[in-house]
């Protein structure tokens, strides 16, 4: 019998092509003489009017092919004149605005595309894109939370007090049951702005085909079949005339999921008008500041509770910067909201919310959307209420959890994808167990007295979570058995590094019998699977995964169909290994997969020695159509997996810290992961994930920030400035643990692990630092200076 | 206005190519967009994140910092030299693989140039020496513990070859 791969560390097979300099990420396609590169003029004002674009400069300008302003597009294809797409629409999103593909008339961040111009190579662009003269009416801008509440000034003018959505959740009386609590607190609350920051930022490449009349587009994406939809609508084809293929992605990490980009629009219309090749790979200021950001949020929390810590109300009030735009609707917010109560169950609980616009780089969700912030808010407050009470931070915690045998537990919200906020499975005490062991919880008072002795300050944090993974609406998988055995699965979401190809081909080996290295696993072409949704919100393994698994399953019934019938056996007594379909018992009886392909497809012609078997003459019943009714030739199995509702993930991270008694520097000494992500496919593919979202984590509790300066300039756009951790900035080991409660939700019984690792940093560095240093931490990222001043604060 | 152009040997990977140029055109571009050579990437175009690293006379550079006219008359290795002839990996590419060093792949080339010159000048590094011989390179994805377990694996086996 074949040895199961799901639940093994199988090694990549992607690398191979990674290893040998052979990845082919967008900007290595059309690496060609013959192709035109694409550059953009970006807004120097965070808000200004236009008042007039002179391009006549550039048009002399040797090896320059196109420039574009608002004022041409129209021309070229109507829709493409109209605001973006706003994709997520949601009924309290009152007063939803995104941006033109080229602005019209207005800017409303540093940053935003003002002209196209298409030349020879990109050097050439640029020194177009220094010719091109625009004349600014300029408007003070709003930058900050605060200045957006305050509304002395409109980012759009008919936005009434910067207030795109307002939008409550409530399952009682939640200020009531707080006033008539035995103990109360107040905290105020802030996280910054920070951003994915993949290390390959944006870009697309388009080629139209006029002989066919078909237009294929290579973009560096999270959701192909997204931008597909969007290409052919704004220019005008219909969508069998696109092609979107995204081949290998430099990481994405949420910041990809937003489409259509202005510029997948005017590589494919300019590709079209020229009728050449077309690129535009992204700088990285450019992705600085035109892509999206995530995270600034700021938040006020009442809270009532008893002797033992339980929350009898929570109500959260907070405020979520969105940027100047919103075209991925309230995605981060909704998920903020929800999130928050990570595995708690307070007994009432009311959060409302205003997303507002800022003259800045939109919101779109980074990695952990929205949760970081909803498990940094909810955590804070336990320690608030431990702190209070002078209790033990994990006893509050322990006392306010959903026990096992509450399962499913419905919070009585609505989650992000419209559906009941329902938990279908975990066991949270088990989680805390683990990790007070993992990092040594109950041993800490004597390590802390052990460095204090030495002048050292340490401190531990613990933060809890829960993840709503594996989001519908659905996705769908094709498995198709070769003649020459080879298996070719596609689903047509994309991949950015997370081992699709890998784990994919697992499970298909596992369902189908085959050997592991005869599976090839394509994803994110639109070619080969038109139908799916994009890879985002730890999906991926729980909607591929699951689709592909069914797949293999029809593919699988249909080989032992025809193996049964060629030979003359029952179904129930066949088996499949390592590619090959016998008797059980009888290891003489048997046939090959690419034999039952050859036998699964009648033929006419005979292409070789194998086919022959296959043509008219050879076999089927002269007294039957050679395809028998409800049967269609090839063996091939798709199929679709869509969930009631999404699965949730849990786990708890927590953190020893030694803080410099001069330097206020933040020092991380032992790091513990306890992860619940159901059943495993590649446990070695899931530490990598917690390995990766961790080091983010750590990046957005004590490094990165978005500095934008009060004119909305974006003061730190790029890799000196922004910073971004190295090896030397992460802790030196992380040690997991693995909890397996499988979700009843799918068939093979996971949970998404993607996003997970980023969830509570914020909140167990906040809580370290606070344990070191006895002084408050309510916003994060901090750095050194900022503790630093803090002590001051505190000593006075 | 016509840009004037430059003739240039490079020297990658074993073979000479000949190249027309403008001075302004950066080693990075011409070895992927005149080379064809698109193993080597370009990740921030100031020289910070390391993953366009490539060798110059085995010597780790940012290949986004270095005009092509430049280094005519020196050897350039990029990832795609780091293959052995017979298309075998090499002994940081093979560790890579076996410690799941990687994720997207974007950065590794500038991991695997920036190791292999690391182990030539320490080819028994120390734990802290292995990450420090990555410090220098931004990667997104791994979260570094891996990458250092590569690092220290590929020390194993150049040593049971003899070569990094």
């Amino acid at each position: 019998m074949t040895t199961k791969l799901m639940g093994q560390g199988v090694q990549r097979v992607e690398d191979q092509r990674f290893l040998r300099g052979h990845g082919r990420y967008v900007d290595d396609v059309a690496v060609d003489p013959a192709t035109l590169h694409a550059a953009v003029l970006r807004s120097p004002h965070a808000h200004a009017r236009i008042l007039d674009v002179d391009v006549d400069a550039v048009l002399d300008l040797e090896g320059v092919h196109l420039v574009w302003t608002h004022e041409d597009l129209a021309g070229l294809s109507a829709p493409m004149a109209d605001p973006l797409p706003l994709l997520i629409p949601h009924p309290t999103l009152t007063h939803g605005r995104t941006q033109h593909a080229l602005a019209a008339g207005e800017v409303n961040y540093a940053g935003e595309a003002v002209a196209f111009v298409v030349a020879d190579d990109r050097y050439v662009a640029e020194d177009a894109l220094d010719r091109i003269r625009v004349t600014y009416d300029v408007l003070p801008p709003v930058v900050g939370i605060e200045a957006a509440r305050a509304a002395d000034r409109l980012v759009h003018d008919d936005v009434p007090g910067n207030v795109a959505a307002r939008m409550v959740q409530e399952t009682g009386d939640a200020p009531a049951a707080i006033a008539a609590a035995p103990h109360r607190l107040a905290l105020d609350l802030t996280v910054e702005r920070s951003a994915s920051t993949p290390l390959e930022g944006r870009g697309t490449v388009a080629r139209w085909d006029p002989d066919v009349g078909r237009l294929t587009v290579w973009t560096s994406t999270q959701s192909s079949t997204g931008v597909r939809a969007a290409v052919a609508v704004k220019l005008g084809l219909d969508l069998g005339q696109v092609d979107v293929i995204t081949p290998d992605v430099g990481g994405g990490f949420g910041v990809k999921i937003n489409h259509p980009w202005p510029e997948e629009l005017l590589v494919p219309l300019a590709a079209r008008a020229l009728g050449r090749t077309v690129k535009f790979t992204e700088d990285r200021r450019e992705h600085f500041v035109s892509s999206a950001h995530e995270r600034g949020q700021v938040h006020h929390v009442e809270v009532g509770f008893d002797d033992d810590g339980r929350l009898l109300g929570l109500d959260v009030e907070f405020w979520h910067d969105h940027g100047a735009y919103i075209p991925y609707g309230l995605i981060v917010p909704i998920i903020t909201s929800t999130q928050l109560l990570g595995p708690y169950k307070p007994a009432v609980y009311r959060v409302a919310f205003e997303s507002l616009y800022t003259n800045t780089v939109m919101v779109t969700p980074y990695r952990g959307a929205g949760r970081p912030q909803g498990c940094f808010v909810m955590e804070r407050t336990m320690d608030a209420i431990a702190r209070y009470l002078g209790k033990d931070r994990a006893e509050v915690r322990a006392a306010n959890f959903i026990q096992p045998d509450e399962f499913p537990f419905d919070q009585g919200l609505v989650f992000q994808d419209g559906r009941e906020l329902e938990y279908d499975s975990g066991d949270y005490p088990a989680s805390l167990e683990k990790i007070k062991t993992l990092i040594g919880w109950d041993d800490f008072p004597t390590f802390r007295k052990a460095m204090a002795e030495q002048g050292r300050r340490v401190g531990i944090g613990l933060a809890c979570y829960v993840e709503g993974t594996g989001v519908g609406p659905y996705e769908g998988a094709h498995v198709h058995v070769e003649t020459t055995g080879k298996v070719k699965v596609a689903t047509g979401l994309t991949t950015q590094g997370q081992g699709h190809a890998t784990v994919f081909a697992q499970l298909v080996a596992d369902e189908l019998g085959v050997r592991f290295e005869d599976v090839e696993v394509v994803t994110g072409d639109t070619r080969r699977m038109p139908y799916a949704v994009g890879t985002f919100a730890s999906r991926a393994a729980v909607m591929s995964g699951s689709a592909i698994h069914l797949a293999a399953t029809r593919t699988r019934e249909k080989v032992l169909r025809i193996a049964a019938e060629a030979l003359e056996a029952d179904e129930q007594d066949l088996e499949i290994v390592d590619g090959v379909v016998s008797v059980k018992g009888s290891p003489g009886t048997s046939l090959d997969l690419g034999t039952i392909a050859v036998l699964s497809n009648p033929l006419r012609y005979a292409f070789d020695e194998a086919s022959k078997a296959a043509t008219q003459f050879s076999v089927g019943d002269p007294g039957r159509p050679p395809v028998p009714e409800d049967d269609e030739p090839g063996l091939e199995g798709r199929d679709f997996y869509s969930p009631e509702r999404a699965t949730f993930a849990s786990g708890m991270h927590a953190v020893i810290v030694e803080t410099d008694p001069d330097a206020a520097e933040v020092r991380i000494l032992k790091y513990a992961v306890v992860h619940d992500c159901g059943r495993l496919i590649n446990p070695m593919i899931v530490e990598g994930q917690i390995h990766g979202g961790v080091a983010q984590g750590v990046a957005g509790a004590l490094y990165e920030r978005m500095v934008y300066d009060e004119a909305g300039q974006l003061q730190n756009a790029s890799f000196m400035d922004f910073l971004m951790p190295y090896a030397t900035e992460i802790p030196d080991g992380i040690d997991i643990d693995h909890l397996e409660t499988p979700s009843p939700l799918n068939p093979l019984g996971i949970k998404g692990a993607g996003e997970a690792g980023v969830i509570p940093s914020a909140a167990v560095f906040a809580a370290a630092i606070e344990d070191a240093e006895r002084i408050p931490i309510t916003a994060m990222p901090i750095s050194p200076s900022e503790l630093f001043h803090l002590r001051q604060e505190h000593t006075r | 206005m016509t840009e004037e152009l430059h003739d240039v040997r490079l020297d990658v990977n074993g073979t000479a190519y000949d190249v027309r140029v403008p001075a302004r055109r950066l080693l990075s571009d011409a070895l992927r967009h005149d080379l064809g050579l698109t193993g080597t990437h370009v990740g921030c175009e100031h020289g910070v994140c390391g993953s366009c690293t490539v060798l110059l006379d085995g010597a780790p550079v940012r290949a986004c910092l270095v005009l092509a006219v430049s280094v005519s008359g020196q050897r350039v290795t990029t990832v795609e030299g780091l293959t052995r002839p017979d298309g075998s990996l090499g002994p940081v590419q093979q560790a890579f693989a076996e410690c799941h060093g990687l994720q997207c792949g974007f950065c590794t080339p500038g991991f695997l140039t920036t190791i292999t010159a690391g182990l030539r000048d320490n080819p028994a590094p120390t734990h802290d020496e292995a990450r420090e011989m990555v410090a220098g390179n931004l990667c997104r994805c791994t979260g570094y513990q891996n990458i250092v377990r590569a690092v220290e694996r590929a020390a194993e086996l150049a040593a049971t070859e003899g070569r990094p």
